[in-house]
């Protein structure tokens, strides 16, 4: 492999590792402050054990997730600096203020993590919803840098040169919108049924638990409202990349001649040379219909681009399908359990309905993932969309299979430490809680 | 002038960061030397100073590289390449340094984490002093927007080697200088801190001198600056904070101690940066011909005017809630 690619595979590999502390760290926040704060208006004592728990989960997951976003914050100089030389100073401004929010988020989590006998309960509750805001807003920060990359704005190539520069019109550029609200409802998504499915999968053993029925009460409640919207959302962004990047679209639907009345490919093994797919469900009009809600739009092929400017068809495509096969499965589920409490008017606790649960607990990151290799796969061979190749940002540096090697070495053990820490903390303590209202009161 | 501005807020986080993230580094040091009868405790004091401000103090890094490369990103980016295998070993010491610190909090194998956090903890600062001292070398070069001097240039010379052991020395005898008022209510373990930190003050001496001399061929832009009529000045005034930090606790006076060590720390660091004003990376590459267009100057002024009204206060509590005495 060239250093080039090893370059690739260890931002690859980087983000993919940052993403699901970054997702996490967003999504728990939340649930913690919610938990907190039924115990503040309820007095129930199981959900201050269920925040108390949660936040020795979250403490572990944020402090890891704080020093791979480090990583990345280095290795964006340290990998792509001809990247870093021309946007920094029109992107930087969104890190910057992800700085901020990022300092308040490490600020109160301090403060909530270990206040509990130091201040007040209100007061504590106020700082966890400040840690869960500002978790927000650095995703969102982020998240506009990188639509930056994929719709770039706010500047003009005079002669080679960028000039003019504005980097709020950058940080509002086109993708912006659909990219942060799609980001952030995923990370609420993935929060949700991982959380769920950590609970669903004691009440199997032990149905009346409150702690756990407190606990996945709160997990489904944010899964279910968020996933129809996270489908919703999903919808806009298809359509807004279409607009916006083509081609993108294009390789993730497996799209290669343009036309009208084109239909949706699901699956199938695209074949680049005889611009094909090979065993793919065809959906007549689909595509036409998803991307501009008119079964008879022409929607543009691979084969008005140059080939050289063609993502990875396959890996973008499968990619798109994971992701899309993996919203609808949660959307099946959390259409099962709205029923089941429509009808019954309680906590759904039907066996199936929670086994399902346990096996769908990995879908939202699954979904994350494979939406962020369609993302940042799609783009390429761009860094930036249309302006520059992610070639020419590569540092001259010799030798990168070196950090590769030792980052990815580093993070599968972090990985695996941190899996281990959290089904620790879960098991050792687990049931200790189970039904004593008064055994557990504020410190 | 927005540039400077831009430097100016730069080099305060960079101070902030040794102050607060260095003292953390310290304190690992000290957590990995931890030896006698009281040892245990030592490493439990240590940890229970830095835990509820830990992550805080961390941020101030990703501050000063944010602040970096989006005001200065030609600087940024030559930094990047010039000094990519130190910046690299650096950030693995982060890495593991965060990590092991947590994990020794929730894993019954605590004492293992603890020896990885205390190492990470060593050669980390180790690793920012030679970046640090390097930029000054003046043997990074840069011709037409490139590095022309390799990977190699500057970092492993005498003088950014010195430089170093000297941030390495200066964070250590921080976070022992801290610790004293950390411990007050444990005598010995306050004996214990007194005496590592007036040791490890003493051993600055000979290694601040040893930066000094090998400045002469080793940084000769900066070795030409620090004979400049304000060079004296501040080195009066560093010296008198370092030598009253020491005599303060000598006589206990852990509080004075404190505010001197922190003197003598934001002095050093400002004298550095007086030093290496205006170069970002000597002698090519300064705050002029790095800086973003003013436009994204003074944006950045102006979120960082909003951002410290959000964030000083926010860190006062943090520290109010954690640092008052009960």
């Amino acid at each position: 492999m060239s250093d080039f690619l090893f370059a690739r595979s260890q931002m690859a590999m980087s983000l993919a590792f940052h993403i699901i502390f970054a997702a996490l760290g967003i999504g728990m926040p939340l649930l913690m402050a919610i938990a907190e704060g039924m115990h503040l208006r309820t007095k129930q004592p199981v959900y201050l054990e269920l925040c108390k728990r949660w936040a020795k989960g979250t403490a572990i997951l944020f402090a890891v997730g704080a020093v791979s976003g480090t990583v990345l914050s280095f290795e964006l100089g340290l990998l792509w600096p001809g990247f870093m030389e021309h946007a920094g100073a029109i992107i930087g401004m969104p890190f910057s203020l992800e700085g901020f929010a990022f300092f308040t988020e490490a600020t109160f989590l301090g403060v909530y993590l270990y206040g509990w006998k130091r201040i007040s309960p209100l007061l504590h509750w106020l700082s966890g919803v400040v840690v869960a805001i500002s978790g927000i807003l650095s995703g969102i920060f982020v998240v506009t840098a990188n639509a930056w990359m994929n719709s770039p704005a706010g500047f003009k190539i005079v002669g080679g040169n960028i000039t003019d520069i504005d980097p709020v019109a950058a940080m509002l550029n086109p993708a912006s919108l659909h990219e942060v609200v799609h980001m952030t409802v995923a990370a609420l998504v993935a929060t949700g049924f991982m959380v769920a499915a950590v609970h669903a999968f004691f009440l199997l053993r032990e149905r009346s638990n409150p702690f756990h029925r407190g606990a996945l009460g709160l997990a489904l409640a944010v899964a279910c409202i968020s996933t129809p919207l996270q489908i919703l959302s999903g919808d806009v962004s298809a359509r807004a990349v279409a607009r916006l990047q083509p081609a993108k679209l294009a390789a993730m639907e497996a799209h290669y001649r343009t036309q009208a009345r084109a239909p949706l490919v699901i699956g199938g093994i695209p074949q680049d040379q005889t611009m094909t797919i090979d065993y793919a469900l065809e959906i007549p009009r689909g595509l036409s219909l998803l991307t501009a809600h008119d079964p008879n739009a022409r929607v543009v092929g691979l084969e008005e681009f140059p080939r050289d400017q063609w993502p990875n068809v396959r890996v973008v495509h499968w990619s798109f399908d994971i992701m899309v096969g993996s919203g609808m499965l949660m959307l099946v589920l959390t259409l099962c359990a709205d029923m089941s409490w429509l009808k019954y008017r309680r906590l759904p606790d039907n066996k199936w309905l929670l086994r399902g649960l346990v096996a769908a607990g990995p879908l939202g990151f699954l979904g994350i993932e494979t939406g962020w290799v369609v993302t940042e796969l799609g783009r390429q061979p761009w860094i930036i969309y249309g302006v520059m190749r992610t070639r020419e940002a590569v540092t001259p540096m010799p030798g990168l299979v070196a950090p590769f090697v030792i980052f990815t070495a580093v993070y599968f053990v972090l990985a695996i430490v941190v899996v281990y820490l959290l089904c620790h903390q879960f098991l050792e303590t687990g049931n200790l809680v189970a039904v004593q209202p008064s055994g557990v009161t504020r410190a | 002038m927005l540039e400077v501005i831009v430097a100016i807020f730069i080099l305060a986080s960079l101070i902030v960061y040794a102050l607060m993230g260095g003292a953390d580094f310290g304190g690992g040091v000290w957590n990995l030397l931890a030896f006698g009868p009281s040892a245990k405790r030592q490493r439990e004091a240590i940890a229970d100073a830095i835990a509820p401000i830990w992550e805080a103090n961390h941020v101030w890094l990703i501050l000063v590289i944010v602040l970096l490369f989006t005001g200065f990103p030609r600087g940024f980016a030559t930094m990047m390449t010039a000094l990519n295998i130190p910046m690299t070993v650096m950030l693995l010491g982060i890495v593991l340094r965060g990590s092991a610190f947590v994990f020794r909090k929730y894993d019954v194998r605590e004492r293992h984490w603890s020896t990885l956090f205390g190492m990470a903890s060593f050669f980390t600062p180790l690793f920012q002093g030679i970046i640090l001292g390097a930029l000054t070398t003046g043997q990074i070069r840069v011709e037409q927007g490139r590095v022309v001097t390799g990977f190699m240039a500057g970092w492993l010379t005498p003088f950014a080697l010195s430089c170093g052991v000297f941030a390495l020395g200066l964070f250590t005898f921080l976070a022992a200088t801290y610790l004293t008022l950390d411990t007050q209510d444990d005598r010995d373990l306050q004996d214990d801190f007194r005496r590592r930190s007036l040791w490890s003050g003493l051993a600055l001496a000979p290694i601040a001198l040893m930066v000094f001399l090998t400045s002469r061929k080793g940084a000769p832009a900066m070795y030409h600056e620090l004979t400049r009529w304000w060079a004296p000045v501040l080195l009066v005034w560093t010296s008198l904070c370092a030598g009253a930090a020491l005599i303060a606790i000598w006589l206990r006076r852990f509080v004075v101690a404190r505010l001197a060590a922190i003197g003598q720390v934001t002095l050093i660091l400002v004298g550095w940066g007086l030093a290496q004003f205006p170069n970002l990376v000597t002698p090519d590459v300064t705050v002029t011909n790095a800086a973003a267009p003013e436009f994204t100057l003074r944006l950045l002024v102006i979120a960082l005017g909003f951002g410290a009204i959000l964030l000083l206060p926010s860190l006062a509590y943090l520290f109010y809630i954690f640092k008052r005495r009960e």
